[in-house]
């Protein structure tokens, strides 16, 4: 249990540690933390601790050169969820239109190829992203740059719920502690952390979202940029890191294929209706027996796939 | 002497009161009508000399003064002819004047005194209603016509009869029994299209939502054989539009003898040579034109590349709107015109596209040009767009398709659905509605768009809700992208 003492410890005292100290007040801390009392409070609260030494601990996260002691959860997900395949998708707080739908875009069709979406339920593109993975019905998690018990910014208190949901939420300081300005950089490396790719979708050119991509890069993970307008402020931070050799994201397959994955919901054709191609929606109607409506139902499921396209009436495999 | 008789003179569909003043002085003979009449109106000179003289009464002797106040009104149409011979009549105190002033009148002269039909007759008798005058003296044929406005019209063969119930000397006779089996009339049945099953569908659902349709095919696949089969497939109009269409068609004169009520969806389909005066209205007079003609029915555009574009912009307001709104020198008129379009083309000048068996000689800028004339404004307003390719020779051997019949049951249940609360979407079909927006080109409108026809195939299925099957659908008759100019 001394891995949940150094955690309140480093929490209460504001301090940055990785390993116990051997002070006078850490010794003291120690002796009169009730490791057993602690915990049924924190449980009695609706949260859970996963300590750095206990074997669900995830992998990724216990890999870099400062782990936290460990992390407090929100949510009723099992801790194996951290262990999954991750993307961390990040960026600015105020991002343009542009950069919300791609945000979103990314996080339910990575969630949907079966990723586990990481970001920081901050404003723009990382609440865009957790909304995304929501959208795709899969599990995402949250992690808070302040005690587990708050919702920081608050607008996003009802993000968090749904998000613990199914998903977790977890911070690695315990209840009671406020957000403060330098604690985000060192949530960023826990997003890092649980990740084995970074995507940063918008970015000025001194965002929090460039800390993650360092943090990700010095720990030896991919990052992705996805390209923006030149000379747009709110891109300068992303085609400055391609500039230094990130790998361009164009399009959701390019983070998938770094995992091996294939994208999600190209076999859509349950009608077989592929292999009649190139045809008309009239000769598939004759063909199938089945009525126009489903037909033309059937068809643009294959669109929105990009398994078939349509000219000029005809329809044909792409 | 002086005498007045009252009618009404039509700014667009509006009806205002004018009064035909006659006075009959010593003088050397002579007959002139002021008070701003077109030629039409200023020709009643001869033919109401002729029909008084023709109805065995006596033109007056001396000089005969005719003035239609206001004056500054302009007066259009041969409609005066009866109210100016009335006038005339009772200046020389062959008629009663207490008599005439409880009564509006309007109807055109024939040389013989036979009174003849003339547009417009019911938004007359409504302006007479308006004024409080419950009596409309009309010809007999337009009887009918005016009843619908809640008057009691008179209606005579011959100005003679008139001239007699004025005096007290003749009873009028009853108005014929109104003929009302238009609706039974034969009309273009569906099953006579084979194949085309997308088509047929988009159709039934154009029918069933109210939406506009465009058909994009080769020459020869039934585009205009299908558009025709529209009006036969949707529901008789209720009575408040019933009437307001029989004023508009009455107004431009197309009304049928037969026909007083038009309880049909009307059914337009001008040529692509018309003019933008003649698709939205206007013209010397203020006329309503093909746009408002089709006003709670079908206004197709066959071949709608080929007509003008600056007609095809002009339909752009009500499409948006449904009125017409014409402003002139000679006055501003609204006429509604919420009107279903329906328009074909073929996909290339040439015609070859979409024909497997043909090859397209169009070069890349003949192609952009015909397509530069349909704005993206313009093909943004079709709910349902069908791409029509030739089919096989072994389609066409195929069976009697559906009737008409069955689908108007359907198209009816759908519009009863569609007026009640509106069907929302369950969050499956807003979702795959996003994910269509991301994959696929579809604009903010084009959303709008796909979400109500979704409305409409989820109404036509009997749902609940609108769900991802139905927005699917929707999706598949998006207006392709090759189309945009």
């Amino acid at each position: 249990m001394s891995d949940l003492a150094l955690a309140v410890y480093a929490s209460e005292t504001g301090t940055h540690l990785v390993r116990a100290p051997s002070d006078r007040r850490y010794l003291a801390h120690v002796r009169s933390f009730d490791a057993r009392a602690y915990e049924q409070r924190l449980v009695a609260a609706g949260f859970r601790f996963l300590a750095r030494s206990a074997p669900a601990f995830p992998s990724l996260l216990h890999a870099i050169h400062d782990p936290p002691p460990g992390l407090f959860l929100r949510g009723g997900a099992d801790t194996e969820l951290l262990s999954r395949p991750a993307v961390a998708i990040v960026g600015a707080r105020a991002c343009s239109g542009y950069g919300a739908s791609v945000a979103r875009m990314l996080g339910r069709e990575l969630a949907r190829a079966g990723l586990l979406v990481v970001s920081g339920l901050a404003r723009g593109v990382d609440a865009e992203a957790h909304r995304g993975a929501l959208e795709a019905g899969a599990a995402t998690v949250a992690v808070l740059g302040c005690g587990i018990d708050r919702d920081y910014p608050a607008a996003h208190a009802q993000l968090a719920r749904r998000i613990a949901e199914t998903g977790l939420v977890v911070a690695e300081y315990a209840p009671g502690v406020e957000p403060a300005p330098w604690r985000f950089p060192a949530r960023n490396r826990i997003v890092a952390g649980l990740c084995a790719a970074a995507v940063v979708v918008e970015a000025r050119e001194r965002s929090g979202a460039l800390i993650t991509a360092d943090l990700a890069l010095e720990e030896g993970r991919e990052v992705f940029a996805v390209p923006g307008e030149i000379g747009s402020a709110l891109s300068a931070g992303t085609n400055g890191l391609l500039k230094l050799g990130a790998a361009p994201l164009t399009a959701p397959a390019d983070v998938l294929a770094s995992f091996g994955l294939e994208e999600a919901g190209r076999t859509v054709d349950d009608d077989g209706l592929l292999d009649l191609l190139p045809a008309t929606a009239d000769e598939l109607v004759r063909r199938t027996g089945m009525t126009a409506a489903d037909v033309a139902r059937a068809l643009v499921e294959l669109e929105l796939a990009g398994a078939a396209a349509a000219q000029d009436g005809v329809y044909r495999v792409r | 002497m002086l005498a007045r008789a009252v009618t009404h003179a039509l700014v667009g569909l509006e009806a205002r009161r004018v009064e035909v003043e006659a006075d009959v002085t010593n003088g050397i003979p002579a007959f002139v009508i002021v008070g701003l009449p077109d030629r039409a109106c200023a020709e009643a000179r001869q033919r109401v000399r002729s029909g008084i003289m023709s109805a065995e009464l006596q033109f007056p002797g001396g000089r005969v003064t005719v003035n239609l106040a206001p004056a500054g009104l302009r007066k259009e149409g041969s409609g005066y002819d009866l109210p100016i011979a009335l006038a005339v009549l009772a200046a020389s105190r062959q008629l009663p004047h207490d008599e005439l002033d409880l009564h509006a009148s309007v109807g055109e002269l024939a040389l013989d005194g036979r009174l003849r039909r003339v547009g417009g007759i019911l938004a007359v008798a409504e302006g007479a209603r308006r004024m409080g005058l419950e009596r409309v003296l009309c010809p007999m044929e337009s009887a009918a016509e005016a009843a619908l406005a809640g008057v009691e019209p008179i209606g005579f063969r011959h100005l003679a009869d008139t001239v007699a119930y004025l005096r007290g000397e003749l009873e009028p006779d009853p108005l014929p029994p109104p003929r009302s089996n238009a609706l039974e009339a034969p009309q273009p049945d569906l099953a006579e299209v084979r194949g085309q099953e997308r088509a047929r569908r988009a159709l039934e659902l154009a029918a069933a939502g109210r939406h506009n349709l465009l058909l994009a095919g080769p020459p020869g696949t039934g585009k205009t054989m299908l558009a025709r089969r529209l009006p036969g497939i949707l529901p008789p109009l209720d009575d408040e539009a019933a009437l307001e269409v029989t004023r508009i068609h009455s107004v431009a004169g197309l009304l049928p003898p037969d026909e007083p009520l038009l309880q049909r969806p009307p059914f337009r389909a001008p040529h692509h040579s018309a003019s933008t005066a003649a698709i939205v209205g206007g013209g010397a007079g203020i006329r309503p034109g093909e746009a408002s003609l089709a006003h709670q029915g079908v206004l197709l555009l066959d071949e709608l590349a080929e007509f003008a574009r600056p007609a095809l912009e002009a339909l752009r307001q009500p499409l948006e709107d449904g009125v017409v709104s014409i402003a002139r020198a000679a006055g501003r008129a609204i006429f509604p015109a919420r009107f279903q379009l329906v328009a074909t083309m073929n996909l290339c000048p040439c015609g070859a596209r979409g024909d497997p068996s043909a090859q397209c000689s169009c070069s890349p800028q003949r192609l952009a040009a015909y397509r530069d004339k349909l704005s993206r404004a313009l093909l943004d307003r079709f709910d349902l767009v069908v791409a029509m390719p030739r089919p096989r020779a072994v389609e066409l051997a195929a069976g009697p398709a559906e009737a008409s019949a069955p689908v108007a049951v359907r198209v009816a249940a759908a519009h009863e659905r569609l007026d009640g609360p509106v069907l929302r979407r369950s969050s499956d079909a807003d979702e795959l509605l996003s994910r269509a927006v991301e994959r696929l080109p579809l604009s903010g409108r084009g959303r709008a768009r796909v979400a109500r026809v979704g409305r409409t195939i989820a109404a036509l299925a009997g749902a609940e809700r609108v769900e991802a099957e139905h927005v699917a659908e929707a999706l598949a008759y998006r207006s392709p992208q090759e189309l945009a100019a």
